[in-house]
């Protein structure tokens, strides 16, 4: 199937910082590709880059195979990329149902007055944290008092409910215990099953594999290859993460992507 | 069965929770508390008759103006500390205009509120393009203002005092919208059916004593009124919360923060020039010291409102109740002849009492498990 979005050698810099040094990605529809990589990787400048909040110094994106260039987040989501950040985006004395809509509130039209359609707003809300396996108590719950995975689901949902097409989740694991990890995985799988290409970032292997369907690990900023479901390893996965020493015995296993 | 019925209390609990933890509740709680201690001690100063009344409301009504920007600001994430030192300006540029240079009142007014509202603008810029803090930055302002209004007022006209606006006002369409009365004809009906009282000696015998609702107290309500429902009825509403509570998330997802902070420090400047034009329609004159302290009597109506300094949180209705708190006790401490300084010590006292509460909140909101 062809690729949702591509990237290719892409290049970040941040005056002197190289952050990014010729990094290539793609996602297709289904599937969930991992992006793993060290703290200071560049994991999360990449993916800010594909997200149009960072552009690129050097390097092409490619959506549906045509080039674009995203000057805001705004583009990018419009272009059906949608993004659940490490820091979440999510603003804890809000609601519910206020963050699940922030910057696209539905409307009612009064005379010359548009106000925010609550009713539908709390409705959809609810509706779709069921449909994830959450019970809000009320949609006008604060998101501060939902546990880490239910924020990050709140967030998954609100992704998936404006059509993302390419779903983006920076460490949405990170901070979780057990349970609640297993929670997002299989979020992360019913999001992926219809049809949506999730962008799944993580340091943990363990939880790449998991769900992953590809990998690629990020070290330094650059890419050291890309490895599909079964071809590799967890412990190899480790190995490159931890910098690539074993580079030469790694090559064979990747198919002489590197 | 049993479990849907442990559900419901649940259920039943955590709304009443939710019912109490809300920004306006200490700000309804002091303004009960205010009135019941005034009711007290002051009940037979007159306080609580009409004359009474509409002395505290007219108070009041000035530090609702003051403290409706200041809100909306302060819920988006910013501070100015400009505000006194604008209601200077605007009505010095009022003061000039009209009386050095001739212009019609109506034409001042616009004119003060035109440059008034750009330098709201520049501040929020000069906070957005900096990425200083709104406090450094307004701060200042509030020295560059002053100093102008001061200059500018000397430099035309040797004083700090420029009086004689009001037989310029007389007849100008704009300047009764500030300084007018409204309902006049209510209050003579009134009078006249000897419901309220009129002046029995002077050339106004037979006038009602109360002849109108300030202007004043009209904008204060239309103020509260429009930017309660814009707060939370509306999608520019979600905006300002946003941009206070995360400015990064809310970028995240395209919210035009920058678009939303500028915008209020525009209207706190929009809301300092009502107070300045009023003042000057009531006084007839401008004088370059005006508004001094303002800013912060604003900032403190909004933190006894339940708004919390760090932005994201807080309430319309909640600083018009801090800013009747604070015309209650002002006028009240009056009326109850106490030391009028004594108000600063209420001040100081019921801002640190409102910041303890309201982390408190906080805490309730988010903190709950
Ligand atoms: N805005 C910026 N300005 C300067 N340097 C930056 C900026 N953003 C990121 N960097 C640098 O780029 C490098 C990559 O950072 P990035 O946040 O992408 O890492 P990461 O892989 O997401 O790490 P983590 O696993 O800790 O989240 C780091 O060295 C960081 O200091
Ligand atoms: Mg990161």
């Amino acid at each position: 199937m062809s690729p949702l979005i591509e990237m290719k050698n892409i290049e970040k810099h941040f005056g002197p910082v190289i952050a990014l040094n010729g990094v290539s990605f793609d996602v297709r529809p289904g599937e969930c590709h991992c992006l793993l990589g060290d703290n200071g990787a560049g994991k999360s400048t990449f993916i800010k880059t594909m997200a149009g909040v960072h552009k690129p110094t050097k390097g092409e994106i490619l959506i549906g195979g045509e080039p674009m260039s995203f000057q805001n987040p705004r583009d990018a989501m419009g272009a059906g990329i949608a993004t659940v950040y490490q820091d979440l985006a999510m603003i804890p004395l809000m609601s519910v149902t206020r963050n699940f809509w922030m910057g696209r509130e539905p409307v009612r039209k009064v005379g010359p007055f548009r106000f925010i359609d609550f009713r539908l707003a709390n409705q959809v809300t609810m509706d779709e944290m069921q449909r994830m396996g959450i019970n809000l108590r009320a949609p006008t719950q604060a998101v501060g008092t939902l546990s880490g995975g239910e924020r990050q689901t709140v967030a998954i949902a609100r992704a998936v409910y404006f059509g993302a097409k390419v779903l983006i989740l920076d460490e949405p694991t990170s901070a979780l215990g057990v349970r609640q990890t297993a929670n997002v995985l299989s979020t992360i799988d019913r999001v992926r099953k219809s049809g949506v290409g999730v962008v799944f970032i993580t340091h943990n292997v363990r939880h790449a594999m998991a769900i992953g369907d590809r990998f690629t690990v990020l070290n330094r900023g650059q890419t050291l290859g890309t490895a599909k479901r079964g071809e590799i390893k967890p412990e190899e996965l480790q190995d490159m993460m931890a910098g690539g020493q074993d580079m030469a015995e790694l090559e064979g296993s990747l198919g002489g992507t590197v | 069965m049993t479990i849907a019925a442990d559900d419901e209390r649940l259920k039943s609990r955590s709304r009443l929770r939710s019912a109490l933890v809300r920004p306006e509740l200490g700000s309804i709680c002091g303004a009960i508390l205010v009135f019941v201690f005034f009711f007290a001690i002051a009940r037979d100063s007159g306080m609580f008759g009409l004359q009474g009344v509409m002395n505290w409301t007219v108070v009041s009504a000035q530090f609702a103006i003051i403290a409706v920007g200041a809100c909306l600001l302060m819920i988006a994430g910013e501070f100015d500390l400009s505000v006194g030192s604008m209601i200077g300006f605007s009505g010095i540029v009022i003061a000039i205009l009209s009386v050095q240079w001739g212009w019609p009142v109506w034409s001042a007014i616009l004119v003060a509120f035109l440059v008034a509202i750009a330098i709201g603008a520049l501040n929020g810029l000069l906070v957005i393009r900096t990425g200083l803090p709104s406090f450094i930055v307004t701060l200042g302002s509030l020295y560059v203002l002053r100093g102008l209004t001061i200059w500018l007022s000397i430099l035309t006209t040797q004083q700090t005092i420029i009086g004689g606006i009001a037989p310029l006002a007389e007849g100008d369409w704009l300047a009764p919208l500030f300084g007018g009365k409204a309902f006049s004809g209510l209050f003579v009906w009134l009078a006249e059916n000897g419901w309220t009282e009129t002046y029995t000696r002077g050339t106004r015998t037979g006038q009602p004593i109360i002849d109108g609702i300030p202007m004043v107290v009209l904008w204060a309500l239309g103020l509260i009124i429009v930017a309660h429902i814009v707060l939370t009825r509306t999608r520019f509403g979600n905006w300002i919360f946003a941009s206070g509570g995360d400015a990064q998330a809310a970028r995240y997802v395209g919210v035009p923060v920058a678009r939303v902070k500028i915008l209020m420090f525009m209207t706190t400047a929009f809301c300092a020039t009502v107070f300045a034009t009023s003042q000057v329609m009531e006084f007839g004159s401008a004088a370059a010291d005006r508004g001094l302290l303002k800013e912060f009597e604003a900032i403190i109506c909004v933190v006894i409102g339940g708004a919390l300094l760090t932005g994201g949180y807080g309430s319309i209705v909640g600083a018009a109740l801090g800013a009747l708190i604070f015309g209650v006790v002002q006028q009240g401490l009056f009326f109850a002849q106490a030391e009028s300084s004594l108000f600063r010590v209420f001040l100081g006292t019921i801002l640190i009492l409102a910041v303890v509460f309201n982390t408190y909140i906080r805490r309730a909101i988010t903190g709950e498990r």
